[in-house]
Order: C-alpha cells, then sequence, then structure tokens
C-alpha cells in the first residue's frame, strides 16, 4: 500500500473577533489512511475542518494539495486556494458535515448530483446512476423520492453516499456518527474501509473513542487551536490520548460512581413520579416508569428506539393520549411542560440547538428562562436578582462566557449546554431528565455534567439520564430501562449492569 | 426495508411541489365548473376563457417572476409599480420624445434590468431583507412613475397603436351572435408572450441547473452552499430575472391598456403574490411550480369574473372574495403540509 | 453623542467610532443627524417654531418640527405594535393601513349611527373608541390565529386582510362618508383648546409610558423574544409561542385602533381609499431604521419609537422642498436604501474587519 501524501496544511492561522481559533496548526493527510482528528470542543477541529473545505477563509498558512494526474505521472503538490466550498469540491475535497448539508424539498438523486451537475438536467440518466450508488451502499431510499421524507438516518447516509460518488482523493466525515445507530455506524465503517482501499484519505472527527480505535490509522489531536501533535494509533493508548486532548492527566474517567456517596435507593418509599400506561403522539407503545428520591435512573436503546419520546411524554413535550401520572403519590395531569415543571420537573432536550438554547438571547436570559416562566408573566424579575442568579450558576458549573450579557449563541457547545443545565438547577427540580446532555460536548464536561447527575441524586433528587455511549450510562445510573422499537423490553438493576447484559437487552432475540 | 419504500407511494410519497400543484389544478377546474353551472354557458364560450388570458397576460408574466423569488426564499413587491414606471416611460418616449414600438421595448427592457441589478446586488450580496429592498423599489418606481409624468394619457403612436390592437384569431373556436354572424375567438400579442414566458419558465425551473438551484437555496440555503451551489449569484439572477419578467409584464399590460398612470397595475405584487400562493408556491421558499402559477391567475380571475356576473359589481365583493380565496388556500396549504408531517413521524 | 473628553485621544477615535457603527441606536440617531444638520445647511427656518392662533381663537403651535411631532406619533403607536408583532413572528403585519380604515370606519359608524351625517353624536366618543379597540384586535388576533396556529407567514397572512380590509371598512358605513360636525370630535387629531400642541403627541407618549411599564412589570420583551429565537425551546420551557405571537397581534390591533381614531378626528370624516395609505410601509421601514431585525428576535422599542419620527422626519423635509407628494416615495426610497446598506451586516462587518486586519497584523509582528 502506497502512502503518500495527498494533503498537507501548514501552519493555518484563523481569527474570530476576540479569539484565535487556530494558531499556526499543522496537518497531513495520506492516501489510504483514516485519520482522526481529536481535540474537545473548541480544540478548533471544525475550524481547521471550514478551512479545509472552504466554509472559512483562512487568515495565515497554506494548504498544499496533491495535483490530480493521469496515471504513471508523479502527482506534484501544489498550493490551493480553497474560497468556497466549490472550490474544494473541485480540489478533489469532498465533506459530510455533523448537521445534515442537504436540501429537503429536493430528491434524493438531485440531493446526491446538485452542485456539480451540467447546465441541464437529465432526470432519468440522474436517477438511474444515483439508484446504482444507493444500492451498491444498501440505502434503504428511492432517488426520486422527496429526501425530506427520509428518516435522518437515511438522509445521513445520503450525504455520505453523495460524497463518496465525487471521485474525491480527500474525504472529511465530521461527526458523521451522532446521528445514526449502531448498524448504521457498521455500515459506515464498512464504506469507510472500502474507500481506504481505494487509495481514499479521510478525515474523520468523532467524539465516540471507541470509533476511533476500530477504524483509524493515524490521530491528529488539537487543543486550544493549538496542534498537540500527530500519533500512528498504536502508540496512542486511550487514557494517553484522553489526556492528551485535555492537557491533563484524568484519573477519574475510569469510574466516577465509586468516588460519589451515592446511597443506596430505598425502593419502600412512595416514588417521586410514577407513571402508568402512558403515552404520546410521537408513536411510543404505552409504558410504565419510576423514579425513587435519590436515585439515578436512564432509558437506553438503540437510536430511534423512543427513549427521547418517553421522557418527552412524560415531561408533557409530546402531546400526551393516555395513562396516568402520580407524583409523590398525588394524581397529577401532565398536558405541556408547563404543567410538568409545576411538577417539579425539568427536562434538558436532546437537541440542544434545536430545542434548548435560545440563541440571540443572553446567557443570562437563558439561566432565567424556565424559573421566569414559573414564576409568571407578570412578575418578571429585577434585573439585579437576574443578574446574581445568573453569575451564581456562572461561577457554580464554571460557564466560560465574556459576560452574562453574552448571546448565548456565541458559546461553545459545552459551554452552552451548562447554561441550559444551569437553567433547570435554578428552578430546583425535584426529578431532572436529562437526555443525551453530553452528545457533542468535550470529555471534560462530559464527565463534569455526569458527575453533577450523581451529585443532585446524593442530595435526594431524582435523575434520568439517556446516553448513547453504554459506558457513560453504566457509570451513572443505578437502574436502566431498556427499550427497543419503541417499546420497553426490559429493566435492569445491579449486577445485571453489564455492558455485554445491556447490549444483549438491546439487542433482544436470541442471548448471545 | 423494501416495503419501506413502496409504501411511500400515494399522496405521502409526493413532492410538496406536485402536491401543491395537483390542488390547485383541481380547485381551478372545479371552479370554472361552478360557473359553467350557475351562470350559465357564458363561461363555456371559449372566448371566454381567452378573455380571462387576454386580462391576465401581463399578470401571469409578472406572477411567474413572482414564483421564481419566492421559490428561492425572496420576495419582490416592487413588480406592481415597475409596471406602472413601464408603461408611463414607454408612454411619453412614444408620444413626446419620438421613440418608435422598438426603442419603447429597450426602455422597457434597461428598467427592468436596472431594478433588478439593484435590487438583487444588495439582496444577494449585501444580504438585505428581500422585503425591504423591493420595498423601497416599489416606492422608487412609484415616484419616479410621477416625475416621469404625473398625469395619464393615451399614446396615439400609430405603430404602436397597431400593435397594441392587434388580434390572433383561434380558428374553429368562435361563436355565432344572435344575428347569426361568425364571430373569430382571439387572443391579444401578450397573450403569446404570456405563454412562451411560463413555458420558459417551466423549462428553465424543471431541466436546468440555475432552476434547480433556485429550489435548492430556497430549501436550505446553508445546505446549498456546502453542496457547492453559489447561493448569491442564484438568489441575484432570480432577482434580475424576476424585475426583467416585470418589465416584459409591464410592456405587455401597455400593450393591453395602451396609456400611461401613476395608477397603473397599482396592487399588481399582490395580485401576483396571491396567484403564485393559490398555485401552491410557498412563501418560505423552495417549493412551487410555473404551472401551478398560472393556473394560480386563473383561479383568482375566475373568480373574480364569477362575482362580478353576480351582479355583486361593487369594488369591495372582489377584494373580499380574493382576500377569502386567499385565506382559504393558506388553510389547505397548512393543513396538508401539517397532516403530511404528521404522517411521517 | 460624543463625549468631548473621548475627542482627546486620538488613536482610539477610529476605533470608537467603528465601535459605535456596531451599536443598534447607530443608525436612528445617525440619520436624524444627518437629517438636522441638512435642514440647517439648506435652511435653518426650518426648525423655526411660531405660536399663533386658529380660526377659533385658540392658541396653537406651528412649524414643522410640529408637524414632524403630530404625524410622526401615528407611526411611532403603530411602531410599538409592529415591534412587537416582528419580534415574536419573525415578520411583519402589512393589513395595518387597512386596518386603520376599519377601525374609522367603526368609530364614525357607532358615532353617526344610521343618519351618515347626525347632528348630534349617536354615542360618547369613548364607546366608539372601545368598539372600534374591540374590533381592531379581533381582527389583529384573526390576522395573529393565521400565524401562531396555521403557521402561516406573517406577510401572507395579513395580505389577506389587506386585501380585504379597505373593502370592509367601505362596507360597514355602506361607502357613506359619514361626518361628524361636532368640534368634540377633532380634539383627538388637532388641538384641545388652551393647548397649543397637537394631541396626537400626548396620545403617542401615554402608549409608550403604557408599554414601557408593560415591558417592565411583565415578561411580554422575554417573551416574544424568545419566541421569535426559537420557539421549540420557549415551548419547553414552559411559553406558549403560538399566544405569544397571538397576544403581539392583538397589541399591534389596539395600536391601529388608536392610530384610527386620530386619523378620523384629524378630518371628521374617512375616505376609505386614501386613509392611512402606505402607512405599514412606513410602520415597517420605523422597525428597520430602528436597527432591529425584520427577521424577528431580538427588538429594541426606544429605536423603533425613534425611526417613526425620523421616517416622518424625512417626509416633512421632503415636503418642504415642494417635492410633489405623488413623488415623495421615490426620494424616501433612495434616503431608506442608504440607511438599509449603511445597517446592512455584511457592511458593517467589513467596516469593522478593515480595523481588525490592521491590529491583527500589529498582533502577527508582535508575536515575531
Amino acid at each position: 500500500m502506497e502512502n503518500t501524501e495527498v494533503l498537507q496544511m501548514r501552519g493555518i492561522c484563523k481569527y474570530f473577533p476576540g479569539v484565535n481559533a487556530l494558531q499556526n496548526v499543522d496537518f497531513t493527510l495520506r492516501s489510504g489512511e483514516i485519520h482522526a482528528l481529536m481535540g474537545e470542543n473548541g480544540a478548533g477541529k471544525s475550524t481547521l475542518i471550514k478551512v479545509l473545505t472552504g466554509v472559512y477563509v483562512k487568515d495565515g498558512g497554506t494548504i498544499l494539495i496533491r495535483n490530480n494526474t493521469s496515471a504513471g505521472e508523479e502527482p506534484e503538490f501544489e498550493e490551493t486556494h480553497i474560497k468556497s466550498p466549490q472550490d474544494a469540491q473541485n480540489s478533489g475535497i469532498s465533506t459530510v458535515y455533523q448537521e445534515i448539508a442537504l436540501c429537503p424539498n429536493l430528491t434524493v438523486a438531485e440531493n446526491m448530483f446538485i452542485g456539480r451537475s451540467g447546465v441541464f438536467t437529465n432526470w432519468a440518466d440522474m436517477n438511474k446512476k444515483a439508484g446504482e450508488i444507493l444500492r451498491s451502499l444498501d440505502i434503504p431510499a428511492s432517488p426520486k423520492q422527496q429526501l425530506g421524507s427520509c428518516s435522518i438516518a437515511v438522509q445521513q447516509m445520503v450525504a455520505i453516499a453523495r460524497a463518496v460518488d465525487m471521485k474525491c482523493r480527500v474525504l472529511i466525515l465530521d461527526e458523521p456518527t451522532s446521528s445514526l445507530d449502531e448498524q448504521e455506524v457498521e455500515k459506515l465503517f464498512k464504506l469507510m474501509r472500502d474507500l481506504k482501499k481505494k487509495n481514499v484519505g479521510i478525515i474523520f472527527v468523532t467524539h465516540f473513542l471507541d470509533q476511533v480505535y476500530e477504524v483509524c490509522d493515524r490521530i491528529t489531536v488539537l487543543r486550544d487551536g493549538t496542534l498537540v501533535g500527530e500519533y500512528v494509533i498504536e502508540d496512542l493508548p486511550r487514557v494517553q490520548l484522553v489526556s492528551k486532548m485535555l492537557g491533563k492527566d484524568l484519573d477519574d474517567v475510569a469510574d466516577i460512581k465509586e468516588g460519589s456517596d451515592v446511597k443506596p435507593v430505598d425502593t419502600t418509599d412512595t416514588p417521586v413520579l410514577e407513571a402508568h400506561n402512558l403515552v404520546s403522539n410521537a408513536g411510543i407503545k404505552p409504558f410504565d416508569f419510576n423514579i425513587y428520591s435519590g436515585e439515578v435512573n436512564g432509558f437506553t436503546g438503540l437510536l430511534g428506539s423512543g427513549r427521547s419520546e418517553c421522557v418527552r411524554a412524560i415531561f408533557g413535550a409530546d402531546k400526551v393520549l393516555g395513562g396516568t401520572v402520580n407524583i409523590k403519590g398525588k394524581h397529577v395531569r401532565i398536558r405541556k411542560p408547563i404543567d410538568a415543571m409545576k411538577n417539579g420537573i425539568g427536562y434538558l432536550p436532546e437537541d440542544r440547538k434545536l430545542d434548548g438554547i435560545v440563541a440571540d438571547l443572553s446567557v443570562r436570559d437563558n439561566i432565567i428562562l424556565a424559573l421566569q416562566v414559573m414564576k409568571g408573566f407578570f412578575r418578571p424579575f429585577s434585573k439585579a436578582k437576574a443578574e446574581a442568579m445568573a453569575q451564581e450558576y456562572i461561577a457554580l458549573l464554571d460557564i466560560k462566557t465574556a459576560s452574562s450579557d453574552t448571546p448565548i449563541g456565541q458559546l461553545s457547545g459545552g459551554n452552552q449546554q451548562k447554561v441550559i443545565l444551569a437553567r433547570w438547577l435554578l428552578t430546583n427540580p425535584d426529578f431532572l431528565i436529562l437526555d443525551e446532555p453530553t452528545r457533542g460536548i468535550d470529555i471534560g464536561t462530559k464527565i463534569e455534567i455526569q458527575k453533577l447527575a450523581l451529585k443532585l441524586a446524593s442530595e435526594g433528587k431524582s435523575v434520568t439520564f439517556i446516553s448513547s455511549e453504554i459506558d457513560e450510562m453504566l457509570r451513572t445510573c443505578s437502574r436502566l430501562i431498556v427499550m427497543r422499537d419503541r417499546k420497553v423490553v426490559g429493566e435492569l438493576t445491579g449486577d445485571d449492569l453489564t455492558r455485554n447484559k445491556v447490549m444483549a437487552t438491546i439487542a433482544g432475540g436470541e442471548e448471545t | 426495508m423494501k416495503n419501506q419504500i413502496s409504501s411511500r407511494k400515494g399522496l405521502k410519497g409526493m413532492s410538496d411541489t406536485n402536491l401543491l400543484l395537483l390542488i390547485t389544478i383541481v380547485v381551478f377546474v372545479i371552479m370554472y365548473l361552478m360557473a359553467v353551472a350557475f351562470l350559465g354557458s357564458g363561461f363555456l364560450k371559449p372566448q371566454n376563457f381567452f378573455n380571462i388570458l387576454n386580462e391576465n397576460a401581463s399578470l401571469i408574466i409578472l406572477s411567474c417572476g413572482m414564483s421564481l423569488v419566492m421559490i428561492t426564499g425572496g420576495i419582490d413587491i416592487s413588480v406592481g409599480q415597475l409596471t406602472a414606471l413601464v408603461c408611463m416611460s414607454s408612454a411619453v418616449l412614444l408620444d413626446k420624445n419620438g421613440g418608435n414600438v422598438v426603442t419603447s421595448m429597450a426602455l422597457a427592457l434597461v428598467i427592468g434590468l436596472a431594478f433588478g441589478l439593484v435590487q438583487g446586488t444588495l439582496v444577494a450580496y449585501l444580504e438585505i431583507q428581500p422585503f425591504i429592498v423591493s420595498l423601497a423599489g416599489l416606492f422608487f418606481a412609484k415616484g419616479l412613475t410621477t416625475i416621469v409624468n404625473a398625469t395619464q394619457f393615451n399614446v396615439e403612436n400609430q405603430e404602436f397603436v397597431k400593435l397594441k390592437n392587434t388580434r390572433i384569431e383561434i380558428p374553429f373556436m368562435g361563436s355565432v351572435n344572435k344575428k347569426g354572424i361568425y364571430i373569430p375567438a382571439y387572443i391579444e400579442i401578450g397573450v403569446i408572450v404570456a405563454l412562451l414566458v411560463v413555458i420558459l419558465l417551466f423549462v428553465l425551473l424543471r431541466w436546468t441547473r440555475l432552476g434547480r438551484n433556485f429550489y435548492a437555496v430556497g430549501g436550505n440555503a446553508q445546505s446549498a452552499r456546502l453542496l457547492g451551489i453559489n447561493v448569491k449569484r442564484t438568489r441575484f439572477y432570480a432577482h434580475l430575472l424576476c424585475s426583467v419578467l416585470a418589465a416584459i409584464g409591464g410592456y405587455v399590460y401597455f400593450m393591453h391598456v395602451g396609456s400611461g398612470s401613476p395608477s397603473h397595475a397599482d396592487g399588481a405584487e399582490m395580485n401576483a403574490i396571491a396567484s403564485s400562493i393559490v398555485g401552491g408556491t410557498m412563501l418560505t421558499g423552495g417549493v412551487g411550480n410555473i404551472i401551478g402559477t398560472f393556473f394560480g391567475v386563473l383561479s383568482l380571475s375566475t373568480i373574480k369574473n364569477i362575482v362580478s356576473s353576480l351582479g355583486l359589481d361593487e369594488a369591495w365583493w372582489t377584494n373580499i372574495t380574493v382576500a377569502f380565496m386567499l385565506c382559504l388556500f393558506l388553510l389547505i396549504q397548512s393543513i396538508v403540509l401539517r397532516r403530511k408531517a404528521g404522517a411521517k413521524k | 453623542m460624543t463625549p468631548a473628553n473621548s475627542l482627546k485621544k486620538k488613536n482610539s477615535i477610529v476605533s470608537k467610532f467603528v465601535a459605535l457603527t456596531q451599536k443598534q441606536l447607530f443608525i436612528p440617531v445617525a440619520a436624524l443627524l444627518a437629517l438636522i444638520i441638512f435642514n440647517l445647511i439648506a435652511d435653518p427656518s426650518f426648525f423655526a417654531i411660531k405660536l399663533g392662533h386658529n380660526s377659533d381663537g385658540q392658541p396653537i403651535l406651528s412649524g414643522y418640527l410640529i408637524t414632524i411631532l403630530d404625524y410622526g406619533s401615528e407611526l411611532a403607536i403603530l411602531a410599538i405594535g409592529m415591534t412587537l408583532v416582528t419580534a415574536a413572528s419573525g415578520g411583519q403585519d402589512i393589513s395595518v393601513g387597512a386596518a386603520i380604515a376599519i377601525a374609522g370606519s367603526v368609530i364614525l359608524k357607532v358615532l353617526c349611527g344610521d343618519n351618515s351625517r347626525p347632528d348630534h353624536m349617536q354615542a360618547p366618543i369613548i364607546v366608539a373608541f372601545l368598539v372600534a379597540c374591540v374590533v381592531a384586535m379581533l381582527f389583529g388576533a384573526f390576522n395573529g390565529a393565521l400565524v401562531a396556529f396555521f403557521k402561516i407567514q406573517p406577510m401572507v397572512a395579513t395580505l389577506i386582510l389587506f386585501t380585504a380590509g379597505r373593502s370592509i371598512a367601505a362596507w360597514i358605513n355602506n361607502n357613506e362618508l359619514p361626518i361628524i360636525a361636532e368640534p368634540e370630535f377633532a380634539y383627538f387629531g388637532t388641538f384641545i383648546p388652551g393647548i397649543p400642541i397637537p394631541t396626537p403627541v400626548f396620545i403617542a407618549i401615554a402608549c409608550m409610558i403604557v408599554i414601557f411599564l408593560v415591558l417592565k412589570f411583565t415578561n411580554l420583551g422575554l417573551y416574544s423574544q424568545a419566541v421569535g429565537i426559537n420557539p421549540n425551546s420557549s415551548r419547553l420551557n414552559g411559553i406558549n409561542p403560538a399566544v405569544v405571537k397571538l397576544i403581539t397581534y392583538v397589541i399591534l390591533g389596539l395600536c391601529v385602533a388608536v392610530v384610527g381614531l386620530i386619523k378620523v378626528s384629524r378630518i371628521s370624516t374617512i375616505n376609505y381609499s386614501v386613509i392611512a395609505k402606505d402607512i405599514e410601509m412606513d410602520a415597517i421601514l420605523a422597525v428597520a431604521l430602528g436597527g432591529n431585525s425584520l427577521g424577528g428576535g431580538k427588538f429594541n422599542m426606544p429605536a423603533s419609537i425613534m425611526g417613526a419620527y425620523i421616517i416622518q422626519f424625512l417626509t416633512t423635509t421632503l415636503y418642504k422642498f415642494n417635492v410633489l407628494s405623488s413623488a415623495l416615495p421615490a426620494y424616501k426610497a433612495v434616503v431608506v436604501i442608504i440607511l438599509v446598506v449603511l445597517s446592512a451586516p455584511v457592511v458593517r462587518e467589513k467596516l469593522a474587519s478593515s480595523k481588525k486586519s490592521r491590529s491583527s497584523s500589529k498582533s502577527v509582528k508582535e508575536a515575531a
């Protein structure tokens, strides 16, 4: 296998108002390798990718790309100026973004070919080609189908199909797996290995360490906008990778539960919340749920198994169609979020950008929002009081923001998540639902959030935790409710809480 | 997995554009049949249908341009006043400055190009909201029309009057009047122009890269950019085309009325928007169809005809009916699309 | 606007200026200054205010500035509602002109009863006004419901009432033009005997005080901005986005009723096709001139109100220079374009980056 370098980025700099997002970063990609780009949030991974794909224009440095030549000739490096996504495409760089960057109103086939087709569209030809690619990648979509009518996972696969078909020499996968379930991830990995054999250089950005060690050959680590180093995967064990990313040794990655003083849950008590036959319009089967004071439990299952829908039903975020809810033994009706909030329930939603933050509002307004709404329309907090509360939680959760007046949209993902957490902690809920609180945020903050969940439980609160990472669930939860196909299929406690057992329950059917 | 694909046939699998187009055509047919049923066979005469075309040739062109910008997620409310400006300028050129038909047409095109260039640049490259830009365009055209000439006057240029009165007879479609004389059915030149515009734009939107880019930009501009589409240039072309079409539509209007007046085509932009919406274009962008727009214009004018035939010829009834139609269509769109979204879940 | 002491530090002037251009109030203040300077140079008598007497011998102030305050007040009242609607629903209500016609028509209908030329008013003015308020708020609620519950884009939803409004107004009075002869009715749009300042100014101040109190003592501001920025998130925090949107349209309805009263009171009658013609455009421009995004979200109420008076300032300036009233829009459009271009984020960024590239090149040198 010839491992010639296909891409060199030298001394890349990028400034934003008040931030040096990238300082003198070097990055090298060889053909036929899968190269992981790792770093915490705000380390500069996304910025580097966006410089390479022409979304941002770099403020300094050079990008060298090996020239496209006919076979036999020795390709030359050539400095390339990438000023727009189109330039990047023309230079043989194609990208799959974390958020699906396709047009939902066009057909699947069009999404695969738009931006690089001729002046006239030959529909029959395009549909035929698209159909072949979709079939070869085993993607369950029809070329003529409107993209918006596909599931999110299929849309992501279409984005990958588009990138793969572009005869690229550099393929960038920017957190492509965050909306895929395990089977789909496997399919993607198979595809990546195939492309590797065809000498495509792949840049893989992800937060999942397991995935890095499963498919990657090499790792480049960034921290605070600077290069930490480039490593061959065999030379860099996990613990070292994490410490390189964080810039400090981290001994508590392994187990955080032991350190905290979680008391055993008293199940003879009345549950804090007890739901019976609850069902919403989001397509889940009726389910039962309960949680006791001081307990951390969780919903687990594959993406789309209905975990989020269950907690949304409890919180009244989806339309509740039936079932009963008792809070501390008393029957209540929760039809909309405000009812749940008044009953001491807090809900940190799965999609931070879409459902969590109010981007243009200040950090302060974002923190006080839920409490303010509970207090009532006619009783606004004074500015001083709001500021005091905001400052308290900015300090408490170590939220990194220029001031409490900064719009939350300007913060990094992890800090945005902390603001949303602060919002719910401020309402002092008895029962806090954390739906994917650690998705897309850096490891340091992940652990802080996990610890926080356990701390709340030790204070006698109840927490329901949802995460795609089973290890994370095992670390935090003392009871797991397992879901499959929008139905609760099991409940695991005590000694059953092992990775294998959880996986087996999720998979169902014959035990492995 | 296979049945997942096949189950997407029928309404659910239909693209938003086609679904809304279907609704529009069905409604138009029902409405025309209603007109025939309630108002007698007058509506069955082909000439009645041709008259709708003659009356609305200009509006069809304006609406087509409007649909283009609406598909890219923009709007252009200057088209009505641009029509008035084109009429007035051409009229003044023909009768007071010794111009001929060709130079007046050229002038109309230049006006359209100028508006399109400025508005397109402001919207696409300076990223100013299209509503505000075209609002300024509307004001500017409105003011300029009165500056060119403040009062209404009929054009007497022989060449032009000849052109204006040209009627294209349609064979076999005529009718016999009470005295037994055969009256041939006819359309005006403007109708030919309008139909040409409809066909050209339909081809543009369906089979060209630029047309598909319009949909992509309207569907999700951010994504379109990442897919390698030059979003700014696409928006620019949409606004440029819209203004040029408004100028062409303006000249067609001019050929229909044969005069210049500051009050010409007053409120035409609203009629154009309404026609586009009735024709299934969504103001949010990304969804729409020129054929739908064509039927949208026809639907609205049919209902206007019905209202005036009912003897409710006070102006307010027409307005209220158009408003009611608009309301009805918006509700249909809203409900159909929401149900579709719900069914997907 | 610029404190004298800041001028002393020479090197910071440019950066201060650039920082200033980033402020939301920059555009309206700069526009106002430009207009004032222009008028000072062209003809300082523009600013003259005379105390005269009207035909009844009552003292009244007159002058261009008074005209601006007088007519700008109508616009300011509308701008209040339009700002809220823009913030919460991310769109504008283009039916306000037509709705003013309806409100005015309702007032006249109640006051005149069946006779279009009554000798005496058939009902107290306050009753007529309250009825108009209810009607205007109902129409506002209609617009709001289309926007909030049927999720129709505001411009299109209000296009319905825009198209039908003036026809409905004419229909209310059977297309007759009622005239109120009694002088008390004219107080709201002209002068109250003994007070030389036009009444609309007081009405506008009252409205401003009310909206100031409402924004201070309720969460209307927070809610409407949150809903405008992220309706999903707002809902999950217990806000009902649809209701908030609806409320903003109802509030705009109330503003419309107030302006309707002023409008019909000015001339003691109504002209359905002319009353408040194009006022929606001016009201929307006021919001934009205030530096508020027409896409919704954050808003600045004082800036919008200022925007309203600036629009009127511009209109009055143009009238003074004998611009034909029908040609007025052309000049207004030019000014609007200049202002909007200056406030466009792209242009502002260019301004800011030209300054930053200088400082960043400096820092790179230092690092080396």
